[in-house]
């Protein structure tokens, strides 16, 4: 027989988890709910494959958007990954163990710093440097894309480093007792033993590099045109949001929550994407 | 003339003092089985024989090691190319994250070997030196995870004499192996020793009674004694010895 304290405690920590469900499963319901009516409005082809956004003469076609998104976070990625990875293989697998168990925290705080300061940074700095030396705006794809691609990089690092660091010892030792060197090591077996937790690395970088909202607002320009080269400004969904959500009324504030609910199936899609990576491992 | 000769060996992890005042030589075409308790250093001995404990930053050493009468810690000796000469089987059989082909290949591919014709020969040759061949010759493609515990441990051996080594170190390569497997590989053990060197590291004493013709045992990083199999589990010199083996402790 449990005593009446164990019952109490465990119903209202079931409570409160329960709660803490709800309340996201109740966030989903409402952007679907305010968002979804739009699309079957004007239809879903006219939503995502028009590039025509002009919400006062209800012009809702976010195309430019998504391929701004797109284009930012394909950016991102070829910035951070190898950045990321090449750091995590130096950190797991050359650097001596106290080393890496003191930089690893320390990268892992990188994570920490608030979008907006990454975002300041690239204001001051990034943007003057490619407007003077490539021209253009200075505010644009490639902008946005390297910031992004250093802000996912703790994701990156982090979570390759634990992959890596799974791989067992024997694998390494087998190899390089066939007379491997520790390169063709690293290239020929501990990487493609970690390769599920790499990619859920890469997928979970992507997740963040989508989302990304107040860095992107600051140095990527926000022009609402399909962007035709890394120069070029460029506007994401999720800014898109952010810039009229202040001034939205009607179909214009249906059409935010509908740009709210394509985000949210993309990053659906990567998550389980993720998850999926992260199985196969196990 | 021995074919390893081991000269006044010391070897440290940090602190630790794994192996003290060394001295042993091994016979070429000989089983030489290493006996002694958990923490005895047979295990370090048998990885300074391909310098695998080089990977441990920490470690230091004395002593030398000649393998045909040169020392294997000289500075113009590499590591890999040693490595290839003298092949290693793990207690844990760990096949690479790869096709069963591929496994086999892969030491012979880094080492230079191109020529297709000449990898599927060795393929065939060295599974069927490892007694493997039969049960795996109709699904060479398929990811060597696949395979039983004994075979996977046949398998490590054949990808060890693709590369053709003069040496074979075995670390209790049967320790998570059935009877059966066990015997597979003692047999194999024991056709090998015609054309390899073989030191073999075993908890079982009664599996380095079956195969090893000289025995060497160690005991809290010293080497008690060594000599010729037989004489040494009929009359051993040394009242520790005796003890071990007739599993009074350890």
């Amino acid at each position: 027989m449990k005593n009446a304290k164990e019952v109490v405690v465990e119903k209202s920590l079931m409570l409160i988890a329960f709660s803490a469900i709800f309340m996201l499963f109740l966030i989903a319901v409402f952007i679907f709910k305010e968002g979804s009516p739009l699309i079957f409005k004007i239809g879903l082809k006219n939503f995502i494959l028009s590039a025509k956004w002009s919400p006062l003469e209800g012009q809702f076609g976010i195309l430019a958007m998504i391929i701004g998104s797109l284009w930012i976070t394909a950016g991102a990625l070829v910035i951070g990954v190898p950045l990321g990875l090449g750091c995590a293989i130096l950190l797991s697998e050359f650097l001596p163990r106290g080393i890496t168990a003191f930089l690893k925290p320390t990268i892992e705080l990188l994570a920490g710093i608030p979008s907006v300061v990454y975002g300041f940074i690239g204001v001051v700095v990034l943007v003057p440097f490619i407007r003077e030396r490539f021209g253009g705006p200075g505010l644009s794809v490639l902008a946005g894309s390297i910031i992004l691609g250093i802000m996912i990089l703790p994701t990156i690092i982090s979570i390759s480093i634990d992959a890596l660091q799974a791989v067992p010892r024997s694998y390494r030792e087998g190899s390089l007792a066939l007379g491997a060197t520790q390169w063709q090591t690293i290239s020929m077996v501990t990487l493609k033993a970690a390769r599920s937790g790499i990619l859920a690395s890469i997928i979970l970088g992507m997740g963040r590099a989508v989302g990304e909202t107040m860095a992107v607002i600051m140095v990527a320009g926000n022009a609402v045109k399909i962007p035709n080269s890394i120069f070029n400004p460029a506007r994401t969904l999720t800014t898109n949001i952010a810039l009229e959500m202040g001034f939205a009324t009607g179909d214009h504030r249906a059409a935010l929550f509908a740009t709210g609910v394509v985000l949210f199936v993309i990053i659906m899609i990567l998550n389980i994407l993720a998850n999926y990576a992260f199985g196969k491992r196990k | 003339m021995s074919k390893i000769s081991v000269k006044k060996l010391d070897i440290f992890f940090g602190k630790t003092h794994a192996l003290k005042n060394v001295t042993l030589d091994v016979s070429a075409n000989k089983v030489l089985a290493a006996i002694g308790p958990a923490g005895s250093g047979k295990t370090t001995f048998l990885r300074s024989l391909n310098r695998l404990n080089d990977l441990n930053p920490d470690m230091r050493y004395t002593g030398k090691i000649l393998l045909d009468g040169k020392n294997i810690y000289d500075e113009d000796v590499n590591p890999v190319e040693l490595r290839r000469k003298v092949g290693m089987i793990f207690a844990l059989p760990i096949p690479l994250p790869m096709s069963i082909c591929e496994n086999i290949t892969y030491g012979p591919k880094l080492a230079g070997t191109k020529n297709r014709a000449e990898l599927r020969e060795l393929v065939e040759k060295s599974l069927e030196d490892s007694f493997l061949w039969d049960e795996v010759k109709d699904r060479l493609d398929d990811p060597a995870m696949k395979l039983s515990g004994g075979q996977q441990q046949r398998l490590c051996i054949a990808r060890t004499l693709a590369l053709k080594p003069d040496v074979i170190l075995m670390d209790e390569p049967c320790s998570g192996l059935d009877p059966i497997s066990t015997a597979k590989i003692e047999e194999a053990m024991t056709a090998l020793k015609k054309e390899y060197t073989i030191i073999i590291v075993t908890n079982n004493t009664k599996q380095a009674a079956r195969v090893g013709d000289n025995t060497a045992f160690f005991l809290m990083g010293e080497l008690i004694e060594y000599g010729e199999t037989g004489k040494m589990f009929t009359a051993p010199n040394d009242k520790r010895t005796e003890e071990y083996i007739s599993g009074r402790f350890g």
